[in-house]
């Protein structure tokens, strides 16, 4: 390999800093996928792939996916909550893939809450 | 695929040596089965710190903390948490007395109450990764050097941040720099001392186990303060791990030609050379060290002249502890005047300790300068298991000493430790309860350097064995009142006439408890009773009749064959036979069994 220089040091810090950004969840926008067993069954694990396949394609950053149990509301499943820094948080209900990328392109990063397919907001 | 999950699995040798490794397959095989393994990241880190939990590990983005993991767990984990997003609540920390779990891994008061410099990234990277490294600002600070900084700026910003070294002593990191900038000589070496001989002090090996890149960076840094165009890492045998990650480390920062010739496109260059030692205590001695770098013997030499004049094949030698070096790098980035705003007026910065003994957290842990010793204690370790008294903390190692209960509030700085008897050290913590004998505590210590006392200069080496046999006469039950006075003199012989710090520092253990505990060494003395009940000449086991359900455990346990059935069926202890194992003592069902 060939010698670094300040530069390169500076690129490959950025490349690598993007990777640990995953290690903290503070000042970021979160978007939770609920995976109990209904959810499941209903489809959130394609839902899940498809935000991750999402957020690759976009390069999102300041973005952590978690994944947490059954709610109580199977029957609109999949469902998937979105907070963004300083917003409350809204539930979106029967969120499959194709929604899941738009409510990614509109919500996650235009900060438009897709009304047609909200459940519920803080 | 971005991954949605990084698991942060402890890979410090307790961690391993707890089962990391079969756990961690498991978690792979488990992963792999759910149709998962691709959508998170598995990360073998450095030394968390909880070493009583492990093995332990951290599950981001949310930081939920798992521990004492064992491979029938990994389904769970998978299954539950990364699958469903359900919290494993049975392998959660409980909070001690409310019994409350404690997911987060940032709300542990272990984790809470500490400042991590050294420890920065010590838990939270992957060490056999310089990008990780790189990611949280890793060779900024040379950067800097290199292209902002005169070798006098660096100097003189390591002065202004009052650092000061963290192998024992303390002496001024910034001072000894400038003095070895200033040493006549074209050639002149960096030495990181990594030789950690305390007993139960694992610092130094937690932070070349889990950031070997910032003790690299510290040397490069001080190597172009100083112009030395060659160091070397001082490392005993016994540390495997430590040698490993470091050598793998050392090549990686070669590979990006961040050692080498022409580091970062600048004219500066550096190498580094490890070199094992054999795990001699007195090889930790700066002038042993050298010795035993050199291929002699180590033992040590007067000073002066000092290693900064005449170190190295009598080159001029800057040598610095590791958890030193790992601290220059964070002291540049964030400026002197950061770091000289944590800590007290004399003792700027933080420490990183080993905790041991008698405490609930035993671990790793770095705290800022001026915390007092029960915060230590009983904030970050938990206090004292099973409801048992505190006693004392040894603090220092072997040259160290014993601070009783009365100075629980007294700020952990060089000065305040040193105005105790004891020395600050290189952070070894060891706590003490009821249960502990103060007397065999010194005889602990001073037999430790006795065996390790290189023979060199007399007072240690007959000094120390001439005081460890009044102690070893007192814990038989045969000493006398004026055992105490012999002992008191010639400990302060051997202190103030040993050639080095071994010597020098040997008494200590024992002045200290001599001083805070006398009234233990007059009752072993006086009364021919051990007050803790450890010293096992002066105890003995007895039956207590009234009590004995004549069931024969005791009898069937005795491994010497001293407990024989008396005519009404009881069982009776021959103390002539009795070697006070204790075992009777133990499995007695109704405590029927006396020790006094
Ligand atoms: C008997 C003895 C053992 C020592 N062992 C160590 C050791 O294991 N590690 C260490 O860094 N310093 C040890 N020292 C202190 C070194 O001599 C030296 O002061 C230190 O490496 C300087 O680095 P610092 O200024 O960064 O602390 C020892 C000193 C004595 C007298």
């Amino acid at each position: 390999m060939k010698k670094l220089t300040l530069e390169e040091l500076k690129k490959i810090k950025e490349k690598a800093q993007a990777e640990l950004q995953a290690r903290t969840s503070e000042g970021k926008d979160k978007i939770v996928v609920h995976m109990g067993t209904c959810g499941i069954a209903a489809g959130a694990r394609e839902t899940l792939l498809a935000i991750l396949d999402e957020i690759e394609k976009r390069n999102l950053q300041n973005v952590v996916v978690t994944q947490a149990g059954c709610i109580g509301l199977c029957e609109y499943e999949p469902l998937i909550s979105v907070q963004k820094v300083g917003s409350p948080k809204v539930l979106y209900k029967y969120v499959t893939p194709e929604k899941a990328r738009k409510i990614i392109v509109q919500h996650v990063i235009n900060g438009q809450i897709v009304m047609e397919d909200v459940l519920s907001s803080e | 695929m971005p991954k949605r999950a990084h698991i942060l699995i402890c890979a410090g040798a307790a961690c391993i040596s707890a089962g990391e490794e079969s756990f961690k397959s498991a978690l792979e095989k488990e992963l792999k089965n759910a149709n998962i393994f691709e959508e998170v990241k598995i990360i073998e880190t450095g030394c968390f710190g909880t070493c009583d939990l492990g093995p332990v590990m951290v599950i981001y983005p949310e930081g939920i903390f798992y521990i004492h993991l064992k491979p029938q767990d990994a389904k769970d984990i998978v299954q539950e948490h990364l699958l469903k997003g359900r919290i494993v609540e049975r392998l959660l920390v409980k909070e001690v007395e409310l019994k409350k779990p404690l997911p987060n891994i940032n709300e542990l008061p272990f984790f809470k109450n500490q400042v991590r410099i050294a420890l920065r990234n010590v838990g939270f990277i992957d060490p056999l990764n310089i990008e990780e490294y790189i990611a949280r600002d890793g060779y900024s600070a040379l950067g800097k050097v290199l292209t902002e900084m005169k070798p006098e700026e660096v100097i003189d910003e390591i002065k202004k941040s009052g650092l000061r070294g963290r192998g024992g002593a303390g002496f001024p990191t910034g001072l000894k720099w400038e003095l070895g900038r200033k040493a006549k000589g074209d050639e002149k070496y960096i030495i990181c001392n990594a030789d950690e001989g305390d007993p139960g002090a694992f610092m130094d090996r937690s932070i070349l186990e889990g950031d070997p890149h910032s003790v690299i960076e510290g040397m490069l840094i001080g190597a172009y303060a100083i112009g030395a165009k060659k160091g070397f890492i001082y490392i005993r045998a016994e540390y495997p791990l430590a040698i490993k990650r470091l050598t793998y480390a050392l090549e990686q920062a070669k590979s990006y030609g961040l050692l080498g010739e022409n580091i970062l496109g600048t004219d500066f260059s550096f190498d580094i050379e490890i070199r094992i030692g054999a795990g001699a205590f007195v090889c930790g001695e700066e002038t042993a060290l050298i010795a035993s770098v050199e291929g002699k013997r180590g033992m040590p030499r007067p000073r002066p002249p000092f290693p900064v004049n005449s170190g190295l094949w009598g080159k001029p030698t800057v040598i610095n502890n590791v958890e030193t070096w790992a601290n220059i790098p964070e002291i540049i980035l964030k400026g002197a005047n950061w770091f000289s705003s944590l800590g007290t007026e004399k003792s700027k910065g933080t420490k990183v300790f080993a905790l041991a003994g008698k405490i609930n957290m035993t671990g790793l842990i770095e705290v800022p300068m001026g915390i007092t010793l029960k915060e230590i204690v009983y904030d970050i370790g938990g206090g004292i298991p099973g409801g048992k008294k505190f006693k004392a903390v040894q603090i220092g190692g072997p040259a160290g000493g014993c601070i009783p209960a009365e100075y629980l509030d007294t700020p952990v700085d060089y000065e305040s430790i040193t105005s105790l008897g004891a020395i600050m050290g290189s952070g070894g913590l060891i706590v003490m309860d009821e249960d502990n004998c103060m007397v065999d505590v010194a005889k602990f210590f001073l037999s430790f350097t006795q065996d390790e006392s290189c023979g060199k200069c007399v007072p240690c080496r007959v000094g120390t064995k001439r005081m460890l046999e009044i102690l070893d006469k007192i814990t038989d039950g045969k000493g006398e009142m004026r055992d105490l006075e012999e002992l008191e003199e010639l400990a302060k012989v051997v202190r103030n006439t040993s050639l080095c710090g071994l010597g020098k520092g040997a008494p200590n253990p024992v002045l200290t408890t001599l001083r805070y505990f006398r009234d233990e060494y007059i009752a072993h003395i006086r009364d021919k009773k051990c007050p803790a009940k450890v010293c096992t000449k002066l105890i003995h086991y007895e039956v207590i009749r009234e009590e004995c359900k004549k069931c024969s455990i005791c009898f069937r346990n005795c491994p010497v064959g001293a407990i024989f059935k008396d005519y009404d069926g009881t069982y009776v202890i021959d103390q002539e036979k009795c070697t006070k194992c204790g075992i009777c003592f133990q499995v007695c069902p109704f405590k029927a069994i006396k020790k006094e």
